[in-house]
């Protein structure tokens, strides 16, 4: 077996690790990962710090002494579970049938273009569903399900078309939610629905963060600091968009 | 009646969620199903107020983190994949709204409460899912040796 380059290893780490983070992977999942893969690679040790904002990876090569150390920011954060399982595979492979470092690269650059694994159309779909359904759930009844569907759908399009446009998340979640309070109250006021606070819930419902509150707490609880409280602050922000947006309708009309 | 509408609800927004979060194809029916059985625990118990709201969401959220345990060894995949759909039924996504609502219009005890009481559950949720990320592989592995 040829010798791995320190370089190589490097980047591949650093590569697998920032596709899991940008994908919505957790904090531990991803330095798990990362010293998995320096391990298979015959790397004497690993050192890795991950933020949801930065990966710091320091390795150091069997019989040398000097560490190789280096940092990677993440800028985009969005949630596509497909590409941590891929991922995820490709690691279980390294261990198990020893995959070469050039083909583990050439499979990593495959899995960072792969598209989203459901088209546009079909996940404004799940979130008109997805929508309808929490309004019920919720306690709301069947007059409240249609503008629910229709206030989440819309808002949720909004939010996907938005944010190719505004680099600022926070405003296309507030646009989002704005929408979505908009035509809550225009229901109401046509007939269709019965209770506002309900359409509205179940509507928000897709934009809710609150996968990011719990990952935040579950990081807290287990030790890593930093992820949890950023991740905290990213979901305190995301409600606060939504808040105001939805706050911004009731207040003025 | 309404048993069988929260089995659906809760299993078609549960699967549509992991729609969203763009999980495999072969995992959002197995998503669908941890939402549903997590929303009927939570349901059974709060329902008639007979548990309290943080022990119903914990105990839901143990046993969805232990059914996507189980689904992640059959499919060879990360839990996160199953516990993601199938915890959002029980997220506080309604407290975090009325929080808001009474903070908009101005009466700061409704909002500190509903506030408190939104943290607590997420807080439930995620001890959940910790005390099942301890406890089942613990015996998943015991069960291997003794085979």
């Amino acid at each position: 077996m040829p010798k791995n380059k320190i370089e190589d290893v490097m980047e591949v780490c650093l590569l697998a690790g920032r596709l899991m983070l940008q994908n919505g992977a957790e904090t531990y999942r991803v330095e798990d990962t990362i010293t998995r893969l320096a391990q298979n690679y015959n790397m004497e040790a690993a050192q890795v710090f991950v933020t949801p904002t930065a990966i710091i990876l320091s390795l150091l090569e069997k019989g040398k002494t000097k560490d190789y150390t280096k940092i990677v920011r993440i800028l985009d954060r969005s949630t596509d579970l497909h590409v941590v399982v891929l991922v995820n595979d490709l690691s279980r492979k390294v261990a198990n049938e020893s995959l070469s470092l050039e083909t583990a690269k050439k499979e990593l650059k495959k899995i960072e273009v792969t598209p989203e694994a459901y088209p546009t159309w079909v996940q404004v779909v799940a979130a008109i569903l997805v929508s309808g359904c929490f309004g019920l759930m919720f306690k709301g009844n069947w007059n409240d399900f249609l503008p629910a569907t229709i206030a989440g759908g819309v808002g949720y399009a909004l939010f996907l078309f938005s944010k190719r446009y505004i680099s600022v998340r926070f405003f296309s979640e507030l646009l989002a939610a704005f929408f979505i309070g908009l035509i809550a109250k225009l229901a109401i006021t046509a007939g269709i629905g019965d209770q506002l606070d309900k359409i509205i819930i179940g509507a928000v419902m897709p934009l809710v963060p609150g996968v990011l509150i719990t990952n935040a707490v579950r990081d807290l609880m287990a030790g890593h600091l930093v992820s949890g409280i950023s991740l905290g602050a990213e979901a305190m922000l995301t409600a606060f968009a939504i808040g105001t947006g939805i706050a911004f309708v009731i207040v003025t009309l | 009646m309404h048993m069988i509408e929260a089995i659906w609800t809760s299993f078609i927004a549960s699967a549509g969620f992991g729609i969203l979060f763009n999980v495999p194809k072969k995992a959002v029916i197995p998503g669908g199903i941890c939402g549903m059985v997590g929303w009927l625990i939570f349901e059974g118990m709060s329902g008639n107020s007979q548990f309290d709201l943080v022990l119903a969401t914990a105990m839901a959220s143990f046993v969805v983190a232990a059914i996507s345990h189980l689904y992640a060894r059959i499919h060879r995949m990360p839990v996160i994949i199953f516990s993601v759909s199938g915890i959002i039924p029980l997220v506080p996504g309604g407290g975090a709204y009325d929080t808001m609502r009474q903070l908009v219009e101005n009466d700061y005890n409704a909002a500190i409460q509903l506030g408190s009481q939104t943290f607590l559950i997420s807080g439930a949720i995620a001890f959940g899912l910790v005390l099942a990320g301890t406890i089942i592989p613990i015996i998943l592995r015991s069960q291997r040796t003794v085979k």
